[in-house]
């Protein structure tokens, strides 16, 4: 038997620790992807070309956006732990869970930045 | 409402079980510990629950309430109730021993394996330590010396779960206390039992432990504190 634990999750610190997770698994991801174009610069260059060329499409272009906000939110929930484990809290419930709402708002002003530029 | 539904755990030590329903009658001023303690007493004496003081102090009556560990005797109904019904289920990460009631000699030999055990300086003979309130470790250690054992924070940590060996919020949290405790004889020895295979590095920061302790200790603040402290223990900064 499974006991259920879902309310004693859901406050603001466990989305926090989630998006952190989920960014840094999706950056991850994308980790191999970035390596073998990169090594198309080495190996194969009308390749890496023909890709560099499909960097103006709109889908390129909102995928790159995708990768921008989830590197903000990843390094600014990164930086949330950081303070949590070196800065000493002031009390307990210290106020510093509201960093998420830091890195929330960072991701989204940076979000709508790189869209204004990209197109 | 005049009746709640009430869904409880019965189960053995197996895991093995099923929910039970049982229709109490609400009342005005009703507590989860008072509707546990209605069912054994009027419907089924059969059913295992542990309490004792009834009023938050010994830390012996927590359960999980609608999927949230919490001490029974302090918690309204009204606080908790989905129209009308409230499931009730033993604590999480310990073994149920029957029904409502966990064996929770793993959670308290934890604490012994923190470093736990007060050791100190000084005997009865001597004069009572003189512990000045303005003092910082003495502030750090006094936030978190309040937690009555209730093992809420404990079965509310998803580390915990994921790995049974970690020592876990609440003897982390003592561990603190005892690092900073000007009186403790073996502090250096606490810090790194806390620091040690399973200690406080395998916290993942996550908060379920502070946002459940009902006592409103906060045993992240604890365990990021052992965090900086090892950190400085690494670069050669004794405490
Ligand atoms: S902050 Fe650490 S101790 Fe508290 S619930 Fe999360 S993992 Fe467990
Ligand atoms: S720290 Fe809080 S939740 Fe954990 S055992 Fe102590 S009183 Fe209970
Ligand atoms: S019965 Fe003692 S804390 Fe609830």
């Amino acid at each position: 038997m499974a006991i259920s634990n879902k309310n004693a999750r859901g406050h603001t610190s466990y989305w926090a620790s989630i998006g952190h997770r989920l960014s840094g698994l999706a950056l991850a991801a994308f980790i191999p992807f970035h390596f073998l174009v990169l090594s198309l610069a080495v190996n194969d260059r009308t390749s890496l070309d023909g890709l560099l060329s499909l960097a103006d499409q709109p889908l390129f272009k909102i995928g790159e956006w995708g990768l921008v906000v989830l590197l903000v939110i990843h390094m600014a929930f990164g930086i949330r732990v950081l303070i949590l484990e070196l800065v000493p809290w002031r009390h307990g419930k210290d106020g510093r869970t509201n960093l998420v709402w830091v890195g929330v708002i960072a991701a989204i002003m940076i979000g709508i930045y790189f869209l204004v530029r990209a197109f | 409402m005049t009746t709640l539904r009430v869904k409880i755990w019965r189960g053995n030590e197996n895991e093995e079980g099923e929910f039970q329903t049982f229709d109490v009658p609400a009342r005005e001023n009703q507590t989860i510990l008072d509707v546990v303690t209605e069912v054994q007493r009027v419907q089924e004496p059969g059913l295992s629950y542990r309490f004792a003081c009834r009023v938050g102090v010994c830390g012996s009556c927590a359960m999980t309430v609608n999927g949230k560990p919490r001490w029974t005797c302090r918690t309204h109904i009204n606080a908790v109730a989905k129209d009308g019904e409230i499931t009730i289920e033993p604590l999480r990460n310990m073994p149920v021993i029957k029904d409502l009631t966990c064996d929770m000699t793993e959670f308290f030999q934890k604490w012994q394996k923190a470093g736990g055990k007060f050791d100190g300086t000084i005997t009865r003979k001597d004069p009572v330590a003189t512990l000045p309130p303005s003092d910082l470790k003495r502030q750090k250690a006094d936030a978190g010396i309040e937690c009555i054992n209730c093992a809420v924070c404990y079965s509310a940590c998803d580390t915990v779960n994921w790995d049974s060996d970690y020592l876990g919020p609440a003897a982390l949290n003592r561990a603190w206390t005892l690092v900073n405790d000007e009186r403790a004889a073996n502090r250096q020895e606490v810090l790194d039992k806390a620091i040690g295979d399973s200690g406080c590095s395998s916290c993942h920061s996550q908060g379920n432990c502070t946002a459940a302790c009902p006592v409103g200790l906060s045993p992240s603040q604890s365990i990021h504190g052992l965090k900086r402290m090892s950190l400085l223990s690494f670069l050669g900064k004794g405490i």
